[in-house]
């Protein structure tokens, strides 16, 4: 995983699995505070605290296909190797928080990668979902959604592949503002 | 060409597509649809998934063949990512392995267009991930 983008598709996975029929996935950036926050959370089954706590471990998954589960485990390394922490809130029947912090300038934090792209692709894959995204940073922030979108062009437009492209680019509007600075190696 | 900046901009963008849209043959009910699915779990992604995917929507929409693109989660072919498993209307599902831009292509061209099967194909003896 090189990207947090990819991180987010990952992550989202697992909430998608767990029958959540809402997913909040929000970035945060702050240079001032030196932190990219990343919160993911759905209302899915959610865990109890014994699978929980055995999430981070690389050899434990609930799937029978294999023995290893490594999404949440890759994560955990990825934040804590740039001065961050990963965190699991769970609770059965309510839902599953996973939250990542990373220290923005650490030399070892992944570049953001594709986030718009995969919020696209999160968005037309998963019609039954209600996605949320928001971005934040510095104060500013903006946001979208499955709900937003099913609103303004009806529900059926949600699975149409021609919305992908424009879609990314609307994101990535509206982030750029957000944003007000451009990195210029976090491809956008 | 303009920027795209509200959801009533994505409105008109597809209104627009859907002009072109009535010009193509395709079924009003999914199951006359191409199903495409990209394995998106954590082997598949750390493979290079999402850049199939992305390949898939683009392509598919391009080249005007109606088709749903989804995700799936692993299926225990993590040696073999990215997987995609392609359901033509009315027929078996077929899971491709080693999926690159270049087998993506073939399956398209190949497969979806003509029904000829691409090198490939991981044989059938999986469970269906819903």
């Amino acid at each position: 995983m090189k990207e947090i983008a990819l991180h987010i598709l990952d992550i989202a996975q697992n909430s998608i699995r767990a029958g959540a029929d809402e997913i909040r996935i929000s970035l945060g950036e702050s240079v001032a505070a030196d932190m990219l926050t990343l919160v993911v959370a759905d209302n899915g089954k959610g865990m109890d605290q014994e699978s929980c706590r055995k999430a981070t471990d690389p050899f434990f998954t609930s799937r029978k296909t294999r023995r290893v589960g490594l999404g949440l485990p890759l994560l955990q390394m990825n934040a804590s190797l740039s001065g961050g922490r990963m965190t699991i809130e769970s609770e059965p029947g309510r839902g599953t928080t996973v939250t990542a912090t990373f220290r923005y300038s650490h030399v070892d934090r992944p570049p953001l990668g594709d986030v718009s792209g995969t919020i696209a692709l999160l968005i037309i894959s998963n019609p039954g979902i209600n996605i949320i995204y928001t971005h934040r940073c510095e104060g500013k922030e903006w946001n979208i959604s499955t709900d937003a979108i099913c609103s303004e062009l009806g529900g059926d437009a949600i699975t149409d592949l021609s919305i992908v492209s424009p879609l990314r680019e609307i994101i990535n509007e509206n982030v750029a503002e957000v944003r007000n600075f451009q990195p210029a190696y976090d491809k956008y | 060409m303009e920027k795209l900046k509200s959801l009533a901009d994505l409105k008109r963008i597809r209104e627009e597509a859907k002009e072109k849209l009535e010009l193509r043959v395709r079924g009003d009910n999914p199951e006359g649809l191409v199903q495409v699915k990209v394995a998106m779990a954590t082997c598949g992604i750390a493979s290079g998934a999402k850049p199939i995917m992305d390949f898939f929507v683009e392509e598919l929409d391009k080249r005007g063949i109606g088709a749903v693109v989804t995700q799936t989660g692993c299926m225990g072919y993590c040696y073999a990512e990215p997987t995609v498993e392609v359901q033509l209307p009315g027929q078996e599902p077929v899971v491709y392995g080693f999926v690159d831009r270049k087998k993506a292509d073939d399956i398209i061209e190949k497969y979806i267009k003509n029904g000829e099967l691409v090198d490939g194909i991981i044989p059938v003896n999986y469970e269906k991930i819903d």
